[in-house]
């Protein structure tokens, strides 16, 4: 018997119909077009720039700005250079972001819950809130809150005021502000030293709780350690801190803390619109624990707060989490909208001024996209991690 | 001896039953329900005053407001500009034709059972942005051209969000099969852009467009802000639709895709004719809340100088001839926006009931 050699298997499909081949070629087709179309745009950027006199690189960050920013959290006068603006812009934008995240998450979480109260009255005002809030544009109520409610405020000279120490008047809320003296380090030691007890009180009461099921009342002797201690050193280092009033100075006020209209608008409208969307996430979250789970922690014999706290509260919180962490986000680009009232945020200062006085236009908007970039992608990076330590633990 | 059956256990449906149960059914609850009770009384009443009782209605200037309430005249003054902007008087029949074929294309879709209103709504998608190509800007057929920079009002905010939807959808389609396709440099692509253009605030996309997009074009080519605007918009919209669409090709079952392949269809036959379909139809309750929220967006092109509908209300307010009329116009913007945006999303909210055909995993 000769062996046969004819291969029996049917011959390949033809270079065209070969998927992989194929696969190869498209590939290559698009990194071509992206080069083509990036080449094609920066050409004409350059060319375009030249022809207008525009001059480029990041140079102009060492110039001298020379123009005024109302608010700043680092020291800024108009002498300082164009990249301090930057710094500036993108600490006012960072502050109003982690005021606004604060709040808006406090204020969802409580209309999310009244939503779902067993009062009725409660519960209806709930729904009505979340349903206009989040049905009007954030851009519109910030100009509500600056133009209408901040702006009809009275002037410097009549403003409210609480106690003399409080002003509120159309420039802004004036607090006083805390001046620490010398000696205040060892309020600052206690409040260390507070924390590292709280923590390893933490970790014994669990200890102990796994070893003999005795829960330890954590949370209100954390709470008193947390006060009592920097309150005693405090105290013991002869109370080593002054107020620094606001004061009625020609006609504005001068001393303390300024929270400018600006600010507060933004603040307030940034909070009140991302709660109306937090509020909606937090009620579904709540109502995807499903009605045996709690039934199962009552024939446990739990009590009713403590369910509340270990069973419904961790597992509506991996519903939360994904939605709430594109709210947080939402919520960091809208705090852009500083721009259409005149606070001094990132694409405020930096895209506009900046931009306007150097020309730099490719350069200045790189920049602020690259900074959004980073905020974006560093929130969500966080909360993935916080996510990955909520998830359901599978074996 | 058997036992008497037993009543039924009465089902409570007084008043008094009703409001024992849902306002005063603790100690916790009735303090509760009094002190926001009275709260909601005491504001809600001198509210209603200062919006109608007090409020004026009639009259023809600013001197006629006199009342302690709102002054509702400079809206039916200034109507005609919050809802046309600066466009001609005489041609505005075109843009009132244009609005009449929206309301019929789009109001039959609400109506349950009326005929063909499959019909009217895909006119609504492709036929209505030509008619409105041809009819608005004016230029053909002996119409008179009336530039972009005479748009405004109401009329340029549907402009701007109805053109960013119906534009951005093929592009999303694109992006997001690009996103799902099996090849590692076409993915690529397509997760840079669309996590690029997300991660940037639309203030930024339309600063860029009106700064920059001039730098990009070659020579002589040049755009009108509008259409600037418009090109952000589309961008960064396409990069949301993209994800709306991407979930709802990730809600089709594996098998759907294996029997497709099983039949021996190709990719693009297979994604036209089995994929794309069913995804498309489970994200359409997505695409209406990505609309709401566009709706809402395009506010922002105020800050770069086009005149929408809060642009109109807000240079009126800031005319010194009208003074003190800022909560008025607020008010007023954000009624028209609440009309639209609650009502589709509470036809989004019926759709999305009607459509769940348990494919969802």
């Amino acid at each position: 018997m000769t062996k046969q050699t004819v291969d029996s298997r049917p011959a390949g499909p033809k270079p065209w119909y070969d998927p992989r081949i194929r696969s190869i070629f498209f590939q290559f087709i698009a990194i071509a077009l992206v080069f083509w179309g990036g080449w094609t745009l920066i050409d004409n950027t350059l060319s375009n720039m030249e022809s207008r006199g525009i001059s480029t690189g990041f140079g102009f960050l060492k110039e001298t700005a020379g123009f005024g920013i109302i608010m700043s959290l680092v020291p800024y006068d108009s002498t300082m250079t164009y990249g301090r603006t930057f710094v500036v812009g993108l600490m006012n934008t960072l502050l109003v972001s982690a005021m606004g995240i604060v709040t808006a998450t406090i204020i969802g979480f409580i209309v999310g819950v009244a939503r779902l109260s067993s009062n009725w009255l409660v519960a209806k005002l709930a729904l009505v809130y979340i349903e206009v809030i989040r049905n009007i544009p954030l851009l519109l109520q910030i100009f509500f809150w600056y133009f209408a409610v901040l702006g009809s405020l009275p002037s410097p000279r009549q403003s409210v005021e609480v106690g003399g120490s409080f002003f509120l008047n159309n420039r802004g809320l004036y607090l006083p502000e805390p001046i620490t003296q010398e000696g205040f380090g060892l309020v600052w030691g206690a409040v260390l030293a507070a924390i590292v007890a709280v923590l390893g009180l933490r970790a014994w009461a669990k200890k102990r709780q796994l070893a003999t099921g005795r829960i330890f009342p954590t949370f209100k002797v954390g709470v008193a350690i947390l006060v009592i201690v920097p309150a005693v050193a405090y105290l013991a280092a002869g109370a080593p801190l002054e107020w620094d009033l606001p004061a009625l100075k020609g006609f504005n006020f001068g001393g303390g803390i300024t929270i400018i209209p600006e600010l507060a608008a933004l603040w307030i409208a940034l909070s009140l619109y991302t709660a109306s969307f937090i509020a909606e996430i937090v009620r579904s979250g709540i109502l995807s624990v499903s009605k045996g789970q709690t039934e199962a922690a009552k024939a446990l014999g739990i009590p009713n707060s403590l369910t509340l706290r270990l069973v419904v509260i961790p597992q509506a919180m991996r519903v939360i989490i994904p939605p709430l962490t594109s709210q947080y986000l939402n919520l960091a680009k809208n705090s852009s909208l500083a721009t259409a009232i005149g606070y001094p945020d990132l694409v405020a200062v930096f895209m506009g001024t900046t931009l306007n006085q150097t020309g730099q236009a490719v350069e200045v908007v790189a920049i602020t996209m690259a900074v959004y970039l980073t905020i974006s992608l560093s929130i969500s990076l966080f909360m993935n991690i916080y996510n990955r330590a909520a998830a359901i633990k599978e074996r | 001896m058997t036992e008497p059956m037993m009543k039924p256990p009465k089902i409570a449906t007084s008043p008094v039953v009703w409001i024992r149960q849902n306002l005063f059914s603790s100690w916790y609850n009735s303090l509760l329900t009094l002190v926001v009770g009275y709260l909601v009384v005491t504001s809600v009443g001198p509210l209603f005053n200062w919006l109608f009782f007090d409020a004026t209605f009639l009259g023809d200037e600013p001197s006629d407001c006199t009342g302690t309430g709102a002054c509702w005249l400079f809206i039916s003054e200034r109507l005609n500009f919050f809802i046309y902007g600066f466009y001609p008087d005489d041609l505005q029949w075109r843009v009132d034709v244009m609005f009449g074929l929206l309301a019929l294309s789009f109001i039959p879709q609400f109506i349950e059972g009326f005929p063909g209103r499959k019909w009217f709504g895909l006119f609504g998608l492709t036929g209505l942005p030509v008619v409105g190509y041809f009819l608005v800007p004016g230029g053909y057929f002996g119409l008179e051209v009336v530039e972009s920079s005479k748009w405004g009002g109401l009329m340029l905010t549907l402009i701007l969000a109805y053109i960013g939807i119906i534009a951005s959808l093929p592009i999303g389609i694109v992006l997001a099969l690009g996103r799902r396709s099996e090849m590692p440099i076409i993915r690529g692509i397509c997760v840079v852009f669309i996590e690029v253009w997300r991660a940037v605030p639309l203030i930024t996309v339309l600063f860029m467009a009106s700064v920059m997009l001039p730098l990009f074009l070659p020579d002589g080519v040049n755009f009108e802000k509008l259409m600037r605007a418009l090109i952000g918009i589309t961008l960064w919209q396409s990069a949301y639709m993209a994800e709306v669409i991407r979930g709802g090709l990730q809600a089709i079952p594996r098998g759907q895709y294996e029997a497709a392949d099983a039949l021996g269809l190709g990719y693009w036959k297979k994604t036209g004719l089995i994929i794309l379909p069913q995804a498309l139809k489970m994200v359409i309750p997505g695409i209406v809340n990505t609309f709401i929220s566009l709706f809402k967006d395009t506010t922002l092109v105020l800050i770069i100088g086009l005149f929408d509908i809060l642009g109109t209300v807000q240079s009126t307010i800031t005319d010194p001839a009208w003074r003190s009329v800022a909560i008025e116009g607020y008010v007023f913007v954000a009624f028209c926006f609440w009309i639209f945006c609650f009502g589709i999303s509470r036809y989004s909210q019926n759709l999305e009931r009607k459509l769940d055909t348990g494919h969802k995993t």
